[in-house]
């Protein structure tokens, strides 16, 4: 009787969502072994992969930006936690955030406070980690334009902020870089750098370093002028902003700019690689990691899909989208670009994070650049002169065969190129890729990267698309599928310089929040149905497990509290793209809603509602 | 002016130039045509009565039983990148349409009106931007995302290719309150309302 009960009251509950769509089979996509590349064989004997000091200084505990550190490894070197352990872990507080939106920002501790940003209306508290409970220091409203959030993609989030020289540094939906006092919670000083009315919005967590801000904008669904800028840390003056597409004056590119490749070697190429104009509404927007290189004096900038997803309306190589620059953090100017995606036909931005690393490669230590792309593969770049030593699938490809590393262009399957008025089936990865923004960590003790991924492939129909400024410009109908195998997320440990996986974690849902690796050998992260878990770093084995009160799509983090002992936060509150269906007032019955993100995600109300709270974890002490 | 923002890629966007350069920002207050007299009640509370008033706009009356205003519709849903945020009903960067929750009130003048006026957290303002006729194609087609007729011929988890027309009966009450043939159960058409 009470299992019939169970049934029925479900019933309704399992109308509301489509059934999800059949795997992608497995002879769809390409083996490693036979599309991985590399300059030349594995050297392990060459010595052993680690940051260098500059970029990741010696551990004092504290947690002060996103990356952790410049080399954005995020390793802690706090061991308290073992693997032995690690199963008495509990909760020790939780602060509600009462914003009810995708939470994908790294709590940040500085000086015994913890500093958090919510998605939108961005609202930054500060946490005294001294008292018992932690409570409120202050909280502040940045009150952003509320029709910031109609022109927001991907839900309303917001990738954290940094503190640095006394000041916590964060940007808001409606395009403002502020700069708030960590003492009195009052803004020193407020930057508007996006316009709403042109589609931009900022989401991207800065990056501070030598007395500089560099930020960049979102919207690369909405045909802005995409852009990087850096700004006077204790001013909040614009120093340059240099655009993704243009001409070499708007993108910064002068007499010292070097690129590697032939195809990126030519005077204004961000105006002759687009049709007339095209390029003013080209995207390119800088919404995800800029890393600064402490060693070489350098800033890497990621650079976003260009827009519009149909590519049929912007023949040529669409320069400088879906790719990387290495330029001058002083003036701007830029040194070299590598493009993942030349032409993106299938919405890869070139945003996710740069690890810096020095790595034994063909018999000598190479200072790389590794970066997991949305295009499917795990590059190994050697970050002085933006050369690629080896390119290899870590996820479902078969957009390409490969990377070629003469020309560094990805080798094209003609089979997934998009069309207009035709739906190309099962292309792998999806359009938010075979990872999106959520960043990996990586350990000098095991040698390992920590990639949180998704396993996901897609249907595509693209159709003409008008320009109206302020509204979306895609002109493509998606529908999101599983990989191969059904599982839609896994957790990686991969050897880069064995250019292979150590071992994998599948998971149910795509595994939308960072990694954090520690000393203790555990790996912290969490699902969109809303366990936050501890693995070893060594093996995978599921170690301890927690269930918050919604979906994790946030950065977990490591620090020494006051008491001298170790401490995990992370925020939960499902959310992002691919927790827009909970989020967002989003129906499930639209395959094609939320990008076509939707189809693959339809399930996700049926184990998590919205949330958004900061938990913290300690052992029993 | 308009052409830095406005480039035109497809035949079908000189609608969209050609009203955008016609428009005057600075003249354009009066963003659409205004019958004589108070507007669309956008609100289920009525200070000093105890039921919902109705507000009707007779420029509404033509596109209910109209197949061809909402099939006029749906093409214009994608011509002006309506899409690009409410999907084929589904919602993304905006609200969903196919439900039964109405942030701004379901009945077509209601609707209209929130095309014409924008709604603060990130509905565009289209008034004086589209021609009103336009307006009242794409409000019919966004009323008919919900009946059950158009969910019913939902293809390949994409609904809305095959919009019904919107009967005038199904706008009789105010657009707050459930339809007569449903159960009392009032919080199964707030949920999820702000």
């Amino acid at each position: 009787m009470r299992i019939t009960a169970l049934i029925i009251s479900l019933a309704p509950v399992v109308a509301l969502a489509q059934s999800i769509p059949s795997p992608v089979p497995e002879n769809e996509v390409f083996k490693r072994e036979d599309i991985g590349h590399a300059l030349a064989a594995p050297t392990p004997e060459a010595g052993r992969t680690a940051a260098s000091a500059a970029n990741a200084p010696e551990d004092d505990g504290q947690w002060t930006m996103p990356s952790k550190n410049y080399a954005s490894t995020r390793f802690s070197n706090l061991k308290e936690i073992t693997p032995e352990n690690v199963k008495t872990l509990k909760p020790d507080f939780s602060f509600s955030l009462a914003v009810n939106k995708g939470q994908e920002a790294a709590p940040i501790v500085a000086d015994n406070t913890m500093y958090v940003v919510t998605a939108y209306p961005n609202i930054v508290y500060a946490l005294d980690l001294t008292k018992p409970g932690a409570p409120l220091k202050w909280s502040f409203a940045p009150k952003p334009a509320p029709a910031s959030q109609g022109i927001a993609c991907c839900d309303v989030v917001n990738r954290g902020g940094t503190v640095d020289g006394g000041k916590y540094i964060f940007n808001t939906l409606d395009g403002q870089t502020i700069a708030v006092d960590i003492k009195t919670g009052k803004p020193v000083w407020r930057t508007q750098l996006g316009n709403i009315n042109r589609g931009e919005t900022m989401t991207m967590a800065p990056t501070v370093a030598q007395g500089r801000v560099f930020v960049g904008d979102s919207g690369g669904e909405m045909g802005v002028h995409g852009w990087a800028a850096a700004l006077d840390e204790n001013t909040g003056k614009l120093l340059w902003r240099a655009y993704s597409t243009g001409t070499d004056a708007q993108v910064l590119i002068g007499a010292d700019f070097k690129p590697h490749y032939p195809g990126d070697q030519g005077k204004d190429l961000g105006v002759t690689t687009w049709p007339a104009q095209a390029w003013q509404i080209g995207g390119g927007a800088a919404w995800g990691w800029l890393t600064f290189d402490a060693e070489l004096n350098a800033l890497y900038t990621g650079i976003g899909n260009p827009g519009p997803w149909n590519q049929t309306q912007r023949p040529g190589d669409n320069k400088w989208t879906a790719g990387i620059f290495a330029r001058d953090p002083a003036s701007g100017s830029a040194h070299w670009f590598y493009q993942y995606s030349p032409h993106d036909e299938h919405d890869y931005d070139g945003v996710n994070e740069q690890i810096l690393l020095d790595m034994p490669f063909a018999g000598t230590m190479q200072k790389v650049l590794i970066h997991i792309d949305r295009n499917g593969y795990v590059y190994v770049i050697e970050r002085k002169t933006g050369t690629v030593l080896s390119a290899d699938p870590y996820g479902p490809v078969n957009t390409s065969r490969g990377i070629d590393l003469q020309s560094g262009r990805p080798i094209i399957n003609e089979e997934k190129q998009t069309k207009v008025g035709e739906t190309v089936r099962n292309i792998c990865p999806t359009a938010s890729g075979a990872k999106d923004w959520n960043p990996s960590s990586f350990s000098a003790q095991t040698g390992l990267l920590y990639i949180p991924h998704e396993n996901m492939c897609m249907d595509w129909m693209s159709a003409e698309v008008n320009y109206i400024a302020g509204t979306p410009y895609v002109g493509a109908q998606v529908h999101m599928k599983p990989g191969p195998g059904g599982n839609r997320g896994e957790l990686t440990a991969w050897d880069p310089v064995q250019r292979r996986p150590a071992w994998v974690v599948k998971e149910n849902f795509p595994v939308w929040s960072g990694t954090v690796v520690t000393a203790g050998d555990i790996v912290f992260y969490g699902t969109m149905d809303g366990w936050f878990k501890a693995v070893h770093a060594r093996t995978g084995e599921l170690l301890w497990r927690y269930k918050v009160d919604s979906g994790v799509i946030g950065q977990p983090i490591s620090y020494k509290g006051p008491d001298g002992h170790q401490y995990i936060a992370v925020l939960s509150g499902v959310g992002g793209w691919s927790g827009a269906v909970v989020s967002g007032p989003v129906d499930p019955r639209d395959g094609s809603a939320a990008l076509g993100m939707v189809n693959v995600m339809s399930d996700l109300p049926k184990y998590t509602t919205a949330g958004g709270t900061l938990y913290v974890f300690s052992l029993p002490h | 002016m308009c052409s830095r923002f406005l480039i035109k890629l497809v035949v079908g966007t000189t609608i969209i130039a050609q009203s955008a350069c016609n428009w005057n920002p600075h003249t354009g207050a009066q963003p659409a045509e205004q019958p004589n007299r108070p507007g669309v009640i956008d609100s289920a509370l009525d200070p000093g009565v105890d039921h919902s008033l109705v507000t009707t706009d007779p420029r509404a009356m033509a596109y209910y039983d109209n197949a061809e205003a909402v099939n006029t519709g749906k093409r214009l849903f994608q011509q002006y990148n309506c899409s690009g945020c409410h999907s084929n009903g589904g919602g993304g960067m905006g609200p969903d349409l196919m439900d039964d929750v109405w942030i701004y009130g379901g009945r077509l003048e209601q609707i209209h009106q929130t095309l014409v006026e924008g709604r603060p957290n990130g509905m565009p303002s289209w008034g004086g931007k589209v021609p009103d006729e336009q307006l009242w194609q794409l409000s019919v087609y966004v009323r008919s995302l919900s009946l059950p007729q158009t969910l019913a011929a939902e293809t390949d988890n994409t609904p809305s290719q095959a919009p019904a027309p919107v009967p005038r009966e199904v706008d009789q009450d105010a657009g707050w309150s459930p339809s007569p043939n449903t159960t009392n159960d009032y919080t199964s058409t707030i949920k999820g309302a702000d």
